[in-house]
């Protein structure tokens, strides 16, 4: 079908492709909107599927395209871009058939789902990308992109929110590029290597190569959220849930987390990152992140803010993983980038059909909400678990391999911060259970906007929450099962550490 | 065989003869110009990477005596932008100009062309000067074209600004010649030697071209006269004329200079690179007119341009080639993303009927294609990924460091968070649906203008410009340094 050096590429253009065309879209062609929207998301996934197996077979899949002398695009496979990828791919189908529900009959949808397809392209491109050069690209074509998605309302609240994120992005992005370029000027390209590229040059550069590290830590740690570069985070809040789902979920906070997953294994390798001491500084930074954004998020009374925080304090798992030297941590990090991702979409969607059936968008206002939307808060409080711990959703397995992965390596402060961590998650999460369940509904919600029927609300909106809860207790449930992300992520620990 | 050289010369002329005699065809005869002119410089610029040298001694004299015309890959290159961001302009301008400045719009845009295509080829000092001249009065003729007080009083200002530029080049020139007996480029790079007439000649030259190329501390006079212009013309005059101001301090640095300067000078060029960035991107910022801002940004993209050469004076031979290649690609994608501002810039203020930022919501909306363009060239300004500038700023900052001069990235990491404030102020227009926007009187209660009708091709050619900026010079400008390496005539 397509030849191997072609793959990576094409995956990126089954959405990009889309993308374009759909912004050439009259806003009334509903119909070829949808077909456009699909028809990339399943071709994509098909291609992903075909990736999935050759990649585990061992086989090689390298899209290359000469820039400039010295200077090359390079989109590749190997095991952690999949693992990546496939998660993107299946929240992104999930993610457009919610949005096509949930922006029916709004202004302005063809320019949405334009750069709704351009942000996913942007983020399937950095999970792809082979060498830091290419990542940075795509890096700040995901900045691009979603900055008209945060602004998409037009209020004010939307604009200073995007512009908020813009301002904290776009320096992120200019201390990544100049951390990169000197990166670049120091060791030549930068080719993403299983062990780390940098692996020869201990001993040499050592200052040097400290720096480098804090200015890529700095921008990509602005998209993850580390404290105290998250401050966009709550404010972007402001945008459709299906944005911010994504944004959550799979595009921008990941990509950060990614990209720090990237840097350490695949640019300065555990070994060298230990010898300079960068390890201990990044452990610190994702343990206060973890601890500030649990409570941060106790004292938030509107439902998106209070899921934001969580977030803050979640993705901060997977920096904390990488900065476990060990397989067992690498395996509790890596992972939660796609359990955190699957479970936090759950949470954003459910919180959008509250919003979007009953108005509802305070914890506050949430009093007996499971009787009216049964399935919603079923979903919801499986999302709910997981971010806690509790087994045998996802959530649990990310928390059992990390805690495991530091009582290995000696750091036991760490099965500490995972604690007091889950104990906080339960804090500002069971009240909201509480509510939604055993407490009586009030006389008149908020404002409903569709009428309880057959179905609590209409059917694109229910089903995604409802499939991506049932993936978060598949992959907790069926861990052990070969093609898991458990398994995924236990290959690519062994890749990194040649075992 | 066809001279390519003379015909990219002398076709621009002719039209410009053409429309002034038959001025009520001056749209029709403008535009065949155009096409003519456009396709003599592509087959240039094919020759050259097909690896012919060009060069040819008009009426056949040699030098030192006569004409002569040539081009290098730096040159065709440059050209080539040149031709088509001016077919672009051109195209854009039937639509824009009315039966009144139609008449006086051709025939100095095409004598402007002529001296910018003269000035890419010239081969010796002395034609440079008269093509730079040209040029210089052609340009303030047509910013001034308006006829209104302020853009005749600008405009005016760039005339004598740009004389006393060409005149101090030119004392240069007389200078050299006096000295070494000789106004070709090769034959006075060969017989030039450090000491203090090269330095005093150096001084000259340079500094009359710094101040036609508007390079901070000497822009003063370019923003009031490129925001006054009429759209078309202040496209042509951020992306090309300055740009060839560029190109001639480039070309000498190259060709004459470079063996007998030492790194003082091209320290004190990318100071002055550095102060251009920051202040130029600065004063971008806190503009309150689209057209100024974009002025504004000119100045600053042209101190990243003068930022490449202390690199380039400190660079082995190897990276040389490398850096080169950058500074082009960097100047192509400011032409291609500068021009498709300015013409984006004017069909919106033909739809508002102004240009202040802060109330072009409601015809930004109108103009999704406009509003694209817009964002298209903010990103190449910005130097985000896909554009040209990105490579370009990637390059200069990885070889800044590399190079132990690391001092001069803070300035570019500045200049490029400043350039995002300026766009995305602009840009923010597009989204926001504020109550001020709802009514038709906008925030000063003027009535807004009645709603003017803008064309499909003039709203096509500026996303086209700034597609080729982002797209095509960001993905797929390798090419250039092919066309860099060495095929002296």
């Amino acid at each position: 079908m397509i030849p191997d050096h072609l793959l990576p590429a094409a995956i990126v253009l089954t959405s990009l492709v889309p993308g374009l065309l759909i912004f050439a879209l009259d806003e009334e062609s509903h119909v070829l909107r949808t077909t456009l929207n699909l028809a990339g998301a399943v071709a994509k996934l098909a291609l992903v599927g075909w990736l999935i197996l050759g990649v585990y077979e061992g086989r090689t899949f390298e899209s290359r395209l000469n820039l400039a002398p010295g200077l090359d695009l390079v989109l590749n496979a190997d095991a952690l871009s999949v693992l990546f990828v496939t998660l993107s791919t299946v929240l992104w189908l999930v993610t457009t058939v919610y949005a096509i529900g949930y922006l029916e009959h709004s202004p302005h949808r063809s320019r949405f789902f334009g750069f709704f397809s351009l942000c996913v392209s942007a983020t399937v491109g950095l999970a792809l990308a082979g060498n830091l050069l290419t990542f940075v690209i795509f890096y700040e074509a995901l900045t691009l992109a979603t900055y008209p998605l945060v602004a998409h309302r037009g209020t004010p609240d939307a604009i200073q929110g995007a512009r908020v994120y813009l301002t904290y992005t776009l320096s992120g992005g200019a201390l990544l590029l100049t951390g990169a370029a000197w990166l670049h000027a120091l060791a030549g390209p930068v080719t993403f290597t299983q062990g780390g590229m940098l692996a020869g040059l201990e001993g040499q550069h050592d200052t040097q190569l400290v720096m480098i590290f804090f200015l890529l830590l700095a921008g990509l740690g602005v998209k993850a959220a580390l404290v105290p570069l998250h401050g966009w985070l709550p404010q972007a809040m402001v945008a459709p849930a299906p944005v911010s789902a994504l944004l959550h979920a799979v595009a921008v906070v990941k990509a950060g987390a990614f990209g720090i997953v990237r840097v350490v294994y695949d640019v300065y390798g555990v070994t060298l990152a230990e010898s300079l001491g960068l390890l201990s500084v990044l452990a610190v930074l994702a343990s206060v992140t973890i601890i500030y954004g649990s409570i941060r998020a106790l004292s938030q009374d509107g439902l998106k803010k209070r899921l934001a925080y969580s977030t803050v304090s979640q993705v901060s798992y997977i920096a904390l993983g990488a900065s476990i030297v060990g397989p067992i941590a690498t395996i509790g990090g890596v992972v939660h980038l796609v359990h955190q991702g699957i479970m936090k979409i759950t949470l954003f969607f459910c919180a959008g059909n509250y919003a979007e059936t009953l108005g509802v968008h305070r914890v506050s206002e949430m009093d007996g909400v499971g009787r009216r939307m049964p399935w919603t808060t079923l979903a919801f409080t499986v999302g709910a678990l997981g971010m806690i711990g509790v087994p045998p959703v996802a959530g649990f397995v990310s928390k059992w391999y990390l805690g495991l992965g530091a009582a290995d390596a000696g750091s036991d402060w760490v099965l500490l911060v995972l604690v007091t961590s889950s104990l906080l998650n339960a804090g500002y999460f069971f009240p909201i259970l509480f509510r939604a369940w055993f407490k009586d509904p009030p006389a008149s919600w908020p404002e409903e906007h569709v009428p309880a029927g057959r179905l609590e609300t209409a059917a694109p909106l229910l089903w995604p929450p409802v499939v991506t809860a049932l993936l978060a207790l598949a992959a907790g449930l069926f861990a052990a099962a070969p093609v898991s992300p458990l398994e995924w992520a236990e290959l690519i620990a062994r890749r990194e550490y040649g075992l | 065989m066809i001279d390519w050289l003379a015909l990219a010369v002398a076709l621009p002329l002719l039209g410009a003869v053409g429309a002034v005699m038959l001025p009520g065809r001056a749209p029709a005869i403008g535009l065949a110009g155009a096409v003519l002119t456009t396709s003599a410089a592509l087959s240039v610029g094919l020759l050259v990477a097909q690896g012919t040298a060009l060069r040819s001694d008009l009426g056949g004299w040699g030098a030192p005596l006569g004409i002569a015309l040539a081009a290098d890959g730096l040159s065709a290159a440059l050209l080539v932008m040149a031709n088509l961001v001016a077919l672009c302009i051109s195209v854009y301008a039937l639509d824009y100009f009315g039966a009144g400045s139609r008449r006086h719009f051709w025939p100095l845009w095409l004598l402007l062309w002529a001296a910018l295509n003269g000035l890419f080829l010239a081969a010796d000092l002395f034609n440079l000067y008269v093509t730079l001249e040209l040029l210089g009065i052609s340009a303030a003729a047509l910013g001034a074209l308006t006829g209104r007080p302020e853009a005749v009083g600008a405009n005016l200002r760039y005339l004598l600004v740009g004389l006393l530029g060409s005149m101090t080049y030119l004392l240069g020139v007389a200078l050299l010649y006096a000295g070494l007996g000789t106004l070709d480029l090769k034959l006075a790079a060969a017989a030039l030697t450090p000491g203090p007439l090269a330095w005093t000649v150096f001084a000259l030259m340079v500094g009359g071209l710094l101040l036609k190329a508007a390079l901070f501390p000497l822009h003063f006079w370019l923003p009031p006269a490129h925001a006054q212009a009429p759209a078309p013309v202040s496209a042509a005059l951020s992306a090309l004329v300055v740009k060839a101001a560029f190109y001639l301090v480039l070309r000498l640095w190259v060709d004459l200079f470079g063996a007998v300067t030492d790194g003082g000078a091209a320290t004190l060029l990318g100071a002055l690179g550095t102060g251009a960035v920051v202040w130029g991107s600065w004063r971008a910022f806190r503009a309150e007119r689209l057209k100024l801002l974009a002025a504004y940004s000119t100045v600053a993209q042209v101190g990243y341009l003068f930022l490449f050469f202390p690199l380039l004076a400190e660079a082995p031979a190897t990276q040389r080639q490398d850096l080169l290649g950058a500074v082009l690609l960097l100047a192509l994608t400011h032409g291609f993303a500068k021009a498709g501002l300015f013409l984006s810039a004017g069909l919106l203020q033909k739809a508002a009927g102004h240009d202040r930022i802060a109330d072009l919501g409601p015809s930004i909306q109108g103009l999704p294609a406009v509003a694209l363009a817009i964002g298209l060239a903010g990103v190449a300004l910005v130097g985000l990924p896909p554009s040209g500038t990105f490579i370009a700023k990637w390059v200069l900052l990885s070889s800044a460091i590399g190079s132990g001069q690391w001092w001069w990235a803070p300035g570019v990491v500045l200049g490029t968070l400043l350039a995002s404030a300026y766009v995305f102020r602009v840009l923010a227009n597009a989204f926001e649906r504020g109550p001020r926007h709802g009514s038709l009187h906008d925030a000063r209660g003027e009535l807004a203008a009645a709603p003017v009708s803008i064309g499909r091709l003039a709203q096509a050619v500026p996303l086209l410009m700034t597609l080729i900026a982002v797209a095509v010079l960001g993905l797929e400008a390798e090419p250039l340094w092919d066309l860099l390496q060495d095929r002296s005539p």
